[in-house]
């Protein structure tokens, strides 16, 4: 009887899980609603900063659905057995993920109602447009890989299927970093180093995100995870924090050689106020430095240490994102090189931005969805990783 | 022929002279209101030479103007609307200071077209640079891309809009050159309230212009030249 008791407060527990989500949900809904009624007047975005922390929560949610599947295609094309027992886990994540990202993007819109006309009315030279066929894509494609997965008959198709995924998934995590990477005009963009900063940057997080969601399954199920299995993912995850550190510094180092790009970048790295905190602090020391300390530190590396770096490498992501898409746009846009500019209209100052509440509910509304989605999965099928007693490969 | 038919041939024949008659006013109304009108001509190209020596600082008729044109509320919050603006810009190496209006620069090669993913944002085949209020989702997109700040979204409802220029709350707006103006053959309401004459307008490309004569004869600049959009609005003076 005792454990019919336990497992009916783990039921009950899963429904206040549910509950905490869907209210997180409604509170996005309720975000929605406002600023559809009210217009963007409510937030905190202007005509300066056009794009804030709704973008922020949406673009950690995409660039993190593209990573995660990195434990896929390291199980269905380089053929590691215990990745490939994560694939369906990680293509969940990839779907719940991408669905909460997505939505925060559409509902962001100033006319979420006309979505339709991005499929009736589609330019072609537009990456934007380019990003509806590779997010729907995306979907379908990895909707087709689970199901390779998860019913017998469809195995044979497996391994192509998860070609198709991993050359997809590249595809798109380019047209991410292209969206900023297309803004010539910008200083913070208009730079070639971005897509692939985007694409080590979505490993490290993608990763990060699997790794918390699976150490929560398995405290759920009461089980333990191997702790060689352990030993190689978080090295692997060590491995990809440097990389995405080593990107950032190029894409850092890159503008500092360019004397147009000097103040952009001492605004970025000193002056900026909260930008350069949030880098210092927020993105290197706690979502890179202490990270890695907890991975590789002799004595360390052990499982709550891991998913400790984990949340911060999560934490650090936004911090990023953060300074990245709102700390460029609050650096003037430099429209006369060598004159002093004033305007009425902001030209020549440091554009001032202030997130409000219900920027921050449809962010976490977003993060509701992908949370709502995975837990419910997970519930009613079959994600839990099957491992075979460990033989490294 | 049996009865069965003929009264088939009947009831046919009544249908379609009442479908004709309930189509047609609505027909006749839509010619009416659509009417023959001529498009643009890609024999044209609108532009604008600025006379920044001719800019005076203090000046603010063109705001004004574009302003009332467009109806504007005028107000220089961080989420009004700013259609056209005054700058003024010194020279960091001898402190030379320069004053000029700022607004969509109707490119040749616009960055806003081209980041747009609904083709809302458009040139029309004469060179002006619109958004289409019907297509725009309010993504931000074309802001972000624009070299010159030029556009901005409606963050609010509107009231009291003028009848000739629709604007819509949710969706991404600049200068249309007057686009209105324009094609009733009126030139565009700053060009027109300069009282120190520094805004010429006209086609670029009529060699019989005065646009056209004079961008040839004295020395004039593209903003961000740099970046080879070729722009339609020129600035003479900088």
């Amino acid at each position: 009887m005792a454990d019919l008791s336990a497992l009916r407060s783990m039921n009950r527990l899963f429904y206040v899980l549910l509950a905490f989500g869907g209210l997180a949900a409604l509170g996005g809904a309720y975000a929605v609603y406002m600023m559809e009624h009210h217009g963007h007047i409510i937030s905190g975005m202007n005509n300066q900063i056009v794009w804030g922390m709704p973008h922020v929560f949406a673009i950690f949610l995409i660039v993190a659905a593209s990573g995660v599947l990195n434990v896929a295609s390291i199980g269905s094309v380089f053929g590691k057995a215990i990745y490939k027992a994560r694939a369906p886990l990680a293509s969940l994540l990839s779907i719940a993920m991408l669905s909460g990202g997505l939505a925060v993007l559409m509902l962001d819109l100033g006319r979420p109602d006309r979505i339709i006309v991005a499929a009736t009315h589609y330019n072609l030279t537009s990456v934007f447009a380019w990003n509806v066929v590779l997010y729907s894509g995306m979907f379908s494609l990895v909707i087709v890989y689970l199901w390779t997965m998860m019913e017998r008959r469809m195995n044979v198709f497996n391994k192509a299927a998860g070609l198709a995924v991993f050359v997809w998934r590249f595809v798109l995590t380019t047209g991410t970093g292209l969206i900023f990477a297309f803004l010539t005009a910008r200083q913070a963009y208009g730079s070639a180093l971005l897509p692939p900063m985007f694409i080590v940057l979505s490993f490290a997080w993608g990763l990060a995100v699997f790794h918390v969601v699976q150490a929560v399954i398995y405290v759920w199920n009461e089980k333990k995870l191997d702790p060689e299995i352990l030993q190689r993912k978080k090295n692997l995850l060590g491995v990809f924090v440097i990389g995405s550190l080593y990107m950032v510094a190029t894409y850092h180092f890159t503008n500092m050689y360019f004397a147009h790009q000097h103040g952009f970048e001492l605004f970025i790295l000193r002056d900026g106020g909260i930008y350069p905190n949030l880098f210092w602090w927020g993105y290197v020391v706690l979502g890179n430095v202490l990270p890695l300390l907890l991975i590789y530190a002799p004595g360390l590396g052990k499982s709550k240490c891991v998913m400790a770096a984990a949340l911060l490498v999560v934490l650090g992501a936004f911090a990023l994102l953060y300074v990245f898409i709102i700390g460029g746009q609050a650096y003037p846009l430099n429209i006369f090189p060598g004159y002093e500019v004033s305007s009425s209209f902001a030209d020549g100052q440091i554009a001032s931005y202030t997130p409000s509440i219900y920027e921050f509910l449809l962010g976490f509304g977003g993060l509701a969805i992908a949370f709502i989605i995975t837990t419910v999965s997970v519930r009613v099928l079959n994600f839990m990783p099957q491992d075979k007693p460990y033989i490294s490969d | 022929m049996s009865d069965t038919n003929t009264q088939r041939r009947e009831f046919l024949k009544t249908s379609l002279g009442a479908a004709a008659v309930a189509i047609a006013p609505g027909m006749l109304l839509y010619s009416t209101a659509n009417g023959k009108t001529e498009g643009a001509s890609s024999q044209v190209r609108w532009g604008m030479l600025i006379d920044t020596t001719q800019c005076k600082p203090d000046c603010n008729d063109c705001v004004t103007a574009c302003n009332t044109e467009n109806g504007l509320s005028g107000g220089k919050s961080a989420t009004d609307s700013q259609w056209i603006r005054k700058i003024e810009i010194k020279d960091v190496s001898n402190g030379r200071v320069t004053s000029l209006p700022m607004m969509c620069q109707h490119c040749e090669h616009p960055p806003c077209v081209d980041v747009c993913p609904t083709q809302a944002s458009f040139k029309r085949a004469d060179g002006i640079v619109l958004v289409d209020r019907h297509l725009c989702i309010g993504c931000r997109y074309c802001m972000m891309a624009c070299p010159y700040k030029a556009r901005s979204f409606v963050h609010e409802t509107l009231t009291d809009q003028n009848p000739d220029v629709p604007r819509g709350k949710g969706t991404v707006e600049a200068c249309s050159l007057c686009v209105h103006r324009i094609d009733k053959g009126q030139i565009p309401a700053c060009a027109e309230a300069c009282q120190n004459k520094a805004i010429l307008f006209g086609n670029l490309n009529d060699t019989n212009s005065e646009i056209y004569n004079k961008v040839r004869s004295v020395a004039s600049k593209q903003i961000r030249a740099d970046l080879q959009l070729n722009t339609g609005v020129r600035y003479q003076g900088l």
